[in-house]
């Protein structure tokens, strides 16, 4: 290609590019409402773009809908970036601190047991400060639905190492990646929880593609449903991107999901009673 | 209603039943332990839930998802496991949840733990402290009353001897509390487009694009905080103040103690009076100061190493002086219950200090 050539195409490129203008809206626009799912209110949410949580979420509130139970789910959050979500969801949310949600959740599904009831926390309010509020709910049988959003990485404050910090991950504190010998090694949550007398459901999802998001939907769906049941403790863990505290590209960070943390933890069924109750 | 001779954990237990209490959650703790094991008892025939949380944290967290449904809960512990709750303690004052907390303390060395609390932020807990079996079963539903009106945590502030004492007291039947609380969830809202929101941080759902306005919060948390501190009648027993040289001020099992000495010595004709302070906050600054007023000295009496004395002092103002005279009273068993706790020494303290003043 000659310089001359080049610098054409690159003239294109820009000419392409200032065509699509910016003060009216395109004839074939839709409303960004028309997109939002029905319990999701419009609005800034404050997520880094890139970002695998409002997915996450929206898949969980999709799956509160189809299942008919908005009008009578209490969801509890936790503190992490996804708290941005617990004014702008309209399903009723309890605000709880880092690594309690399990059991305001207790006490709240003790008091309506009708309710469907879930909590939202991220793997530094649920692995690092609230493991043992997890785990006893798991061994307790809590007809509780716990969602993990796991990003591997404090990411509100602006990404530090967790416990499901895989090892080599680059995280703002372990600069040259998560060392076993110095830092530990990362919480496999889903298969300690699964080892809980209580757990009749848990799964791994992630939401960093189509195939993902449309399995990780069908993982709380089931996991809604054993709640339904009375089965006992149901838990769904979704891998989501963090790009900001990944420190990687935006468009990037799918890929690095499925190579660096999918890696070590794995997606899939990990426990599954249903098959037992049945028999 | 029915009198029955019992030990001051369970009379507790059955006040907290009898006022509608139908959610609670705690974690075995000397000497809570008690009042824990009543309402495993007590509370599944009244139709309600006790949980063996696997730590205090849990326990009031537990009890903060319970109270968020409407229903009238309470966790406790001591002042170890209290430590341990200060966090939700202060969370639960900022989202206006209320919740009785029951604080059997070791001696009174909880003092400034009770009535400031250690947790984040602008908040305060109404405490009460009764000083009998009797006091105490009156004083629980005026907690959960204080609970629901405020909106805010309430502790009932006893200890080793209150939980161990026993005394014929009337028991109320269980009854069921019909207290309209709007703002608790049940889950109904959702998909209204105002679903509900209890959250320190602000119940307003983000609308037009705006989300939480924190300062705007916490001005209405702050609102609310000082309207309860001045809006709640503190409640005071005193006796002998009217031409008393000198006040003794003493609160809990120990005011008891004090009210008992004070009579003998009155009797004796020593010019001495006595304060009791039953809601530790708000403090009964005007019942003190007005105690106060004429008297050559004020004493503080209390088994710590004079903590109230902060509180007896801001309310006397300098109008005369305000003297710590009490001690630690811990005997090996670490409850609290040792030589301090002793009637002839009371008395020989106030003698020392009525002498000390002449």
């Amino acid at each position: 290609m000659t310089e001359h050539e080049h610098e054409e195409i690159e003239h294109e490129r820009i000419e392409h590019r200032v065509v699509l203008r910016t003060d009216v809206a395109p004839d074939d626009a839709t409303l960004v409402d028309d997109f939002t799912p029905e319990l999701v209110d419009v609005g800034a949410h404050h997520l880094c773009p890139g970002c695998g949580e409002p997915i996450a979420i929206r898949s969980a509130v999709e799956s509160i809908a189809e299942l008919g139970a908005i009008e009578r789910t209490i969801s509890v959050f936790g503190i992490g970036c996804y708290t941005a979500f617990s004014n702008n969801l309209d399903v009723e949310v309890l605000q709880a601190l880092h690594g309690r949600a399990p059991s305001l959740a207790t006490g709240v599904k003790r008091m309506r047991p009708d309710a469907l009831v879930l909590t939202v926390q991220g793997d530094g309010d649920m692995v690092n400060e609230g493991l043992q509020e997890v785990l006893h709910a798991a061994a307790r049988g809590e007809r509780i639905t716990c969602v993990l959003l796991n990003n591997g990485v404090f990411g509100e404050t602006g990404g530090h190492i967790t416990s499901t910090t895989v090892l080599g991950q680059r995280t703002k504190n372990t600069l040259d990646g998560r060392d076993a010998e110095r830092d530990g090694h990362p919480i496999l949550i889903s298969d300690l929880v699964a080892s809980m007398g209580g757990a009749a459901y848990v799964a791994r999802g992630a939401v960093n593609d189509a195939g993902n998001v449309a399995r990780t939907r069908r993982m709380l769906t089931a996991a809604f449903e054993c709640q339904e049941r009375g089965d006992g403790f149901s838990f769904v863990e979704i891998l989501t991107m963090c790009p900001t505290g990944w420190f990687v590209d935006t468009h990037d960070a799918p890929d690095y999901l499925a190579d660096v943390i999918a890696g070590t933890h794995q997606v899939g069924v990990v426990k599954d009673t249903r098959g037992e109750a049945a028999s | 209603m029915s009198r029955r001779l019992v030990e001051g954990s369970e009379a507790i237990a059955h006040a907290m039943v009898g006022a509608g209490c139908r959610f609670f959650a705690g974690y075995p703790m000397t000497p809570f332990t008690e009042i824990l094991e009543r309402m495993a008892e007590l509370l599944p025939p009244a139709g309600g839930v006790c949980m063996n949380a696997e730590s205090e944290l849990e326990a009031i967290g537990m009890a903060w998802g319970a109270a968020a449904t409407g229903a009238r809960a309470a966790t406790g512990s001591t002042g170890q496991g209290l430590a341990l709750m200060q966090e939700s303690i202060s969370e639960l004052c900022t989202a206006r949840i209320p919740l009785v907390v029951i604080d059997m303390g070791r001696g009174q060395g909880d003092y400034f733990q009770a009535t400031r609390g250690g947790g984040h932020g602008d908040y305060r807990t109404p405490v009460l402290a009764p000083s009998t079996v009797a006091e105490a079963v009156d004083l629980v539903p005026v907690a959960f009353d204080l609970a629901d009106e405020w909106r805010n945590p309430v502790l009932l502030y006893g200890d080793y001897y209150l939980g161990h004492t026993s005394q014929a007291v009337e028991l109320a039947a269980a009854a069921p509390a019909s207290v309209d609380k709007p703002w608790a969830l049940d889950g109904s809202t959702g998909g209204s487009g105002r679903a509900k929101l209890l959250s320190p941080l602000g119940a307003a759902k983000q609308r037009d694009g705006v989300g939480y306005d924190l300062a705007e919060h916490l001005e209405r948390a702050g609102v609310a905080t000082r309207e309860m501190a001045t809006g709640i009648e503190p409640m005071v027993d005193r006796g002998y103040c009217d031409d008393a040289d000198l006040v003794v001020v003493a609160f809990g099992t120990i005011g008891r103690f004090v009210r008992w000495v004070v009579k003998e010595l009155r009797a004796e004709g020593h010019r001495v009076g006595y304060v009791r302070p039953i809601t530790l906050f708000p403090f009964p600054a005007e019942a003190v100061a007005a105690a106060a007023t004429g008297a050559r000295g004020v004493a503080v009496y209390e088994n710590n190493l004079g903590q109230m004395v902060d509180d007896v002092r801001l309310a006397v103002l300098g109008a005369c002086p305000v003297e710590f005279i009490g001690g630690l009273s811990m005997d090996s068993s670490g409850f609290g219950v040792g030589p301090e706790i002793d009637a002839p020494k009371i008395r020989a303290r106030i003698l020392d200090h009525l002498e000390a003043m002449a």
